[in-house]
């Protein structure tokens, strides 16, 4: 395998875009990567994508996508896992130029949350879960989180408030980022009065639903870069899996899935934990930001909601997580999610971040996007 | 319209049809094709008695549009007796008195409905144990 970069990089603001359609989005973003990249053309396409068939009755993404960005010709497929897909999409690309078999690849995600109503999408999301054994008996993707949520608070003696922390971090960090969702920051007192949605989880525990596209450009390290853009080296990219299910899972608060996927990118990149500078993790809701802390190794079980409260993991401190707003404050469109963490990556490595969230000297980055309530899941590490 | 699906798990929906494996005994609900812990491809059925105990709850305010008149309703993770964890709706019971390690037992009750001509579908739900 050889050594392979992203030389550039695209992202769509996350909005409500009423006004463009998937293909306008997916495409803003691809280009945007090719001209940051300083490249006219590619030879694969990956497309990370959700829910296209079941909100907007259009599958077939690969083809649609490359047409529309004058692509026209090169191979291209859509790739699905659930929430999880972007970064999937990004793993196909890596994979592609790594063995050789093409010298540039675009990976993009893109989704649209708010083509139909909340109801749709929140049928839609669960599709996520184990249609015969957890939707059909009325579990929502929230509720799956709720029932993680409550869990750990019984085992770990945790208030509800105490996990507060994850979404004010994520907010104060997405006030400075322009392409988020949420760019105004919220307070202790706001988290208490939130809207209920699967009780313990609160609207201010779980990221908003919301349109967008983010792309990167992969291509082999050797290769000569035409843009003045830095290009920013892949060190790992790997998946691992676990049931699908919950209710499959010895311990649900451990998520396994993140533990392998996370040691198969540390045992790859040929680091450790204390290593990396920053980590982007999936925050979907608060408590997966907390278990995936746990399993990833940042963070002894049952101690992650309290060290954010005593003030860690924000974006002055050894270890800051959700950099640009995460999930929660940038917002989760979800077949796209895993790009923009990616994205957002190369931002901070390249020196390239807002001055309020840049982390000066940030050299090695951990990036985690997961499918489900933690059955898929992708750990890259970048690298200057 | 889900008639195939629904036909297909009846047998799980209206007796917890689990199965248990050949090779190393182990139970497992829903039923396997390959074994989780010994990788074995045989298995005999296996019915659960529907007594357990619950592991984790959370009340549902919002819902997927063919659950969207049933909000609010509570969902669980139950511990069933014979080892295996489920996933299903508590019943007969206000969710201020729902508490982790609480008994509770298997009843048939109606899961979902789809619109007036619909599919009403009959599953298991746990309530806490009658006396």
């Amino acid at each position: 395998m050889r050594n392979v970069v992203i030389s550039g990089i695209g992202q769509t603001p996350v909005r409500e875009h009423w006004d463009a359609s998937m293909r306008e989005l997916a495409v803003t973003a691809v280009l945007e990567a090719m001209d940051n990249a300083g490249i006219q053309d590619a030879d694969a396409l990956y497309v990370g994508n959700m829910l296209s068939g079941t909100l907007a009755n259009q599958e077939h993404l690969g083809a649609l996508i490359a047409e529309n960005a004058g692509l026209e010709g090169i191979e291209a497929v859509k790739i699905e896992a659930a929430c999880g897909s972007a970064a999937a999409a990004f793993r196909q690309a890596v994979l592609a130029v790594a063995s050789g078999h093409v010298d540039t690849a675009i990976a993009v995600g893109v989704e649209k949350l708010t083509e139909m109503s909340g109801r749709s999408t929140t049928q839609g999301l669960a599709a996520a879960a184990d249609a015969d054994y957890e939707t059909a008996m009325g579990l929502s993707f929230v509720a799956i989180n709720a029932l993680l949520m409550r869990r750990y608070m019984y085992e770990y003696k945790y208030e509800k408030r105490d996990f507060a922390q994850f979404a004010i971090n994520a907010h104060q960090n997405a006030a400075h980022n322009p392409n988020a969702m949420f760019r105004a920051a919220v307070s202790p007192e706001q988290y208490d009065r939130a809207k209920m949605i699967a009780d313990p989880i609160n609207l201010l525990d779980s990221s908003p639903v919301g349109d967008g596209a983010a792309a990167a450009i992969v291509t082999a390290a050797d290769y000569q870069q035409t843009s003045n853009s830095k290009p920013i080296s892949i060190a790992a990219c790997e998946v691992a899996t676990d049931t699908i299910a919950l209710d499959n899972r010895e311990n649900p608060l451990h998520l396994k899935g993140v533990e392998r996927s996370t040691a198969r990118a540390l045992k790859t990149g040929g680091f450790s934990q204390k290593d990396i500078d920053f980590f982007e993790l999936h925050d979907a809701f608060s408590i997966m930001s907390a278990l995936s802390l746990e399993a990833a190794g940042f963070s002894d079980r049952g101690k992650a909601v309290q060290r954010i409260a005593d003030g860690e993991f924000g974006i002055r401190s050894n270890l800051p997580i959700s950099t640009f707003g995460g999930l929660k404050g940038r917002g989760h469109p979800v077949g796209a999610t895993g790009l923009y963490q990616i994205a957002e990556a190369v931002q901070q490595l390249r020196h390239e971040a807002p001055e309020a969230i840049q982390i000066p000297g940030a050299k090695t980055a951990m990036i985690q996007n997961i499918g489900g309530s933690g059955a898929t899941v992708i750990t890259s590490i970048l690298r200057i | 319209m889900d008639i195939p699906r629904t036909w297909r798990l009846l047998d799980q929906r209206y007796r917890l049809q689990g199965s248990k494996c050949n090779s190393c005994g182990d139970l497992q609900f829903p039923p396997r094709i390959v074994c989780s812990k010994c990788k074995h491809r045989e298995f005999k059925p296996f019915s659960f008695s529907g007594k357990g105990s619950v592991y984790s709850y959370s009340t549902v305010f919002q819902a997927a549009a063919q659950f969207e008149d049933h909000v609010p309703y509570i969902v669980a993770l139950i511990d069933l007796e014979e080892g295996p964890r489920i996933t299903a709706q508590l019943t007969d019971v206000a969710s201020d008195e729902v508490e982790i390690g609480m008994p509770v037992e298997m009843v048939i009750r109606k899961i979902s409905e789809e619109g007036e001509r619909g599919l009403i579908v009959y599953g298991y739900k746990f309530r806490p144990p009658v006396v």
